[in-house]
């Protein structure tokens, strides 16, 4: 029974698919020229120079083409969707593990101590709700360097989901559990390692997966305000030349990574749920 | 051709002659004759010094002082050396051959520097032959992805920075906000800027203040206003009263050109219109959006507009100013000074780039050579309409206008006071303005003029001219009274 829904539902997914993309197809044909242009159309790019949206068939054709050779190298404004999306995931995951590197102890700390909670809290409140990008300006005039100040971006955004998580699960770890720590006269050290990290791990990995999706988010408008590599970079050089298959195609490709990164974290996630 | 021996001048067994049988590298290139070009010849005479270094060094290792020069470097010491000495002797190749038997040449040479500076000579003659050591070879350079910057761009795959030994990497900026702050940080060497930003820039208009230097603008001409095709019958900017306009930069020829434009008809730019920055390339999705009416904005993106059948091209900035600057090659003074040999390399490959640029028959091979995504990523097409000048306008007309946009790199100081005047008419910049000092601190025109007609181009004899723009006249004398003149203003 459940495998026969599976199934059917794979099949309905395909079909709204082939149906979506048919429709997409249909309504976006390149007019051709009839006749041989005159001087003045001929500037003027012919019926086919026409202001439309690609047709799915023309950026499968492209992202063919991009996917089959990913990694060329054709000077510094021209490198291959895999370098581009390369450099991205790097910046990600730099600024993501510092982030996570200072969010974890910290909220460990203020999950722990009422007294840090309530002091931290403010400035928490205060700096979490701007946006990243926010930053962008401020950070390239203080960094004076485009890649560190785009890693600072995701550094500064990834960070709080991860803070205030940590110390959501650390501050709601059953008491019993940490009284039980106490009859078996654990350290402190202990009882945080031994008792309260399995026991807020989901809610740390839950916030984590907040994060690298916030980040992944981020990347991509930072560098296409910097400019240099990067799938922001790329996407921006390609709107430059209104190319909009390719910018359909760097669109699907955003979203896949962001799935995969997703996933990974969900995938770890699953290692430290644990029965009650 | 007067070629002198390259011989060591303080050696008195070595002729500085070239008589008919002289068998030096040189004489031999200039015997091969026409058979060569210049390059070649080059290549051959520094072929054989290699050589003759070899089998000198091989023979007897104390001779290396007899050996024949063997890079541009040496050259260039020996042919100072060379010619100090001959001047000794009233250029008698015997006298010196025999004043320099009897006394040694140790001895001879330590004489002669005793009461020339010969070491200082050298170096002033490499500074002038922009041949010194380069004190850095890799730069970065930014660009803003428009046919501004042509030269900048063209220079990388045309092989005009390798000429002068330059490795750059031209690095698209995708912004000038973004090439102001990465100039500022030192990431970029030098960029490509709007005449106006050194100016603002070493005031400190819209940033910190710090000294650079505009030492070639890279075009004239070249903008246009476009609008949106809904406006075809509104070619009178008196019925502007309420467009949303589009500008690439607050300090940029474009914001002052547009303004002065509608204000010549009566429009007060900050009242009656309204002008947003944004960057080039989202002009044309802008205009399409209908979020904008029009843009004054650097090609490609006017004639990419008619391509795209969106707009038209009301109005090129040629006709409002001709020979107007707009896109400049600056850096920072710091870099000038730090690194005298790489700039001077820098400066005469820009300035070889942009003469190469203004030549209208090479116009189409540079199109092609700068569209390709590493640089414009634009069709070839349009790029070629604009650099060509045979366009279509987006009204039914095919134009022929080569001078649409065209490339001179003399940075007038008079440019920089019409500049600042127009800062200081809507209110960019305040007090009082000593505008021709401001001016030819950040236009350096003169060493420009030197470098130009060193490379062979004909510099203009002044750095100063009055400007008609819009038939109003423009004394660069008389700035302040040039600003009041006008009925709209901030001041």
């Amino acid at each position: 029974m459940l495998k026969s829904l599976k199934v059917k539902s794979a099949l309905l997914s395909i079909i709204f698919l082939v149906i979506l993309l048919g429709i997409w197809e249909g309504a976006n044909q390149a007019p051709t020229d009839t006749k041989p242009l005159t001087e003045y159309e001929m500037l003027m790019g012919g019926a086919s120079q026409e202001a439309r949206v690609p047709p799915p068939s023309e950026v499968i054709e492209l992202g063919f083409k991009e996917l089959s050779d990913p990694f060329y190298d054709a000077g510094p404004n021209d490198k291959g969707i895999g370098i581009q999306l390369g450099y991205s995931i790097y910046r990600v995951m730099v600024g993501f593990l510092l982030a996570a590197a200072i969010a974890i102890p910290i909220g460990f700390l203020i999950g722990m101590s009422p007294l840090m909670y309530n002091a931290l809290n403010p400035f928490i409140q205060v700096l979490r709700p701007i946006s990243p990008l926010a930053w962008m300006p401020l950070a390239l005039f203080i960094i004076k360097d485009s890649e560190i100040s785009a890693i600072f971006v995701i550094f500064i955004c990834s960070i709080w989901p991860m803070l205030i998580n940590t110390a959501f699960g650390v501050a709601n770890v059953r008491k019993d559990w940490i009284n039980v720590a106490r009859t078996h006269q654990l350290s402190p050290l202990q009882t945080a390692m031994q008792v309260i990290l399995p026991a807020a791990a989901p809610t740390i990995l839950t916030g984590m997966r907040i994060s690298i999706g916030i980040a992944w988010l981020v990347i991509v408008a930072a560098e296409m305000l910097v400019g240099g590599t990067g799938i922001g970079y790329y996407v921006w050089n390609e709107w430059n030349n209104l190319d909009l298959a390719s910018v359909i195609f760097s669109i699907f490709m955003i979203g896949v990574i962001g799935m995969l990164l997703d996933m990974m974290l969900a995938y770890a996630a699953r290692w430290v749920t644990y029965q009650e | 051709m007067s070629f002198k021996s390259l011989n060591n001048p303080f050696d008195a067994n070595k002729s500085l002659l070239h008589t008919s049988d002289c068998s030096c590298p040189m004489c031999q290139a200039e015997k091969a004759g026409p058979a060569m070009s210049e390059k070649e010849k080059q290549a051959f005479i520094e072929q054989k010094a290699d050589q003759s270094v070899q089998i000198k060094q091989s023979a007897d290792h104390n001779a290396v002082d007899d050996s024949m020069p063997s890079n541009s470097e040496e050259m260039i010491d020996r042919a100072v050396e060379s010619a100090v000495v001959r001047s000794v002797f009233g250029h008698n190749d015997f006298q010196r051959r025999s004043f320099l038997s009897m006394i040694g040449k140790g001895t001879a040479a330590a004489v002669l520097g005793s009461v020339f500076p010969m070491e200082a000579a050298k170096a002033a003659m490499k500074e002038t032959m922009g041949l010194g050591k380069l004190e850095k070879s890799k730069l970065n350079i930014g660009f803003v992805p428009i046919t501004c910057a042509t030269p900048i761009i063209m220079a990388h795959p045309m092989g005009f920075y390798e000429k002068y030994g330059l490795d750059v990497d031209v690095i698209k900026t995708a912004g000038w906000a973004v090439a102001r702050d990465k100039s500022l940080a030192k990431e970029y060497d030098a960029s490509h800027m709007l005449t106006p930003m050194p100016l603002a820039m070493s005031m400190g208009a819209g940033s910190t203040a710090k000294p650079f230097i505009m030492p070639t603008v890279e075009n004239i001409n070249g903008q246009a206003i476009v609008l949106h095709n809904d406006h075809k019958d509104k070619r009178d900017p008196k019925q502007w009263k309420g467009f949303k306009f589009g500008v690439p930069f607050e300090y940029s020829m474009h914001n002052f050109l547009l303004r002065y434009y509608v204000a010549e008809h009566g429009l007060d730019p900050d009242k009656d219109i309204q002008i947003r920055v944004v960057p080039p390339p989202e002009m044309v999705a802008n205009l399409r959006a209908g979020n904008l009416d029009g843009y004054l904005s650097p090609d490609p993106f006017n004639q990419r507009a008619v391509w795209e059948k969106v707009g038209f091209i009301h109005t090129l900035t040629k006709d409002i100013w001709e020979g107007h600057p707009c896109c400049a090659f600056a850096c920072s003074k710091e870099f000038a000074v730090q690194n005298p040999n790489t700039y001077g390399a820098l400066l005469r490959s820009i300035i070889d780039a942009t003469e190469y640029s203004a030549k209208p028959e090479n116009r189409k091979e540079i199109a092609e050579a700068i569209s390709p995504k590493n640089y414009l990523n634009q069709p070839v097409p349009v790029v070629q309409q604009v650099l060509t000048g045979r366009y279509a306008d987006g009204l039914g007309s095919v134009m022929n206008i080569p001078d649409r946009i065209d490339f001179d790199p003399f940075p007038w100081h008079s440019m920089g006071v019409w500049i600042l005047t127009q800062m200081k008419r809507w209110g960019y910049i305040k007090g009082d303005v000593d505008y021709q000092k401001i001016a030819e601190e950040v236009y350096t025109a003169a060493e420009t003029g030197r470098v130009m007609k060193e490379l062979g181009y004909e510099p203009p004899a002044k750095t100063y001219e009055n400007y008609t723009i819009m038939g109003k006249e423009f004394d660069y004398t008389q700035p302040e009274a040039y600003i009041d003149s006008f009925k709209i203003k901030r001041t």
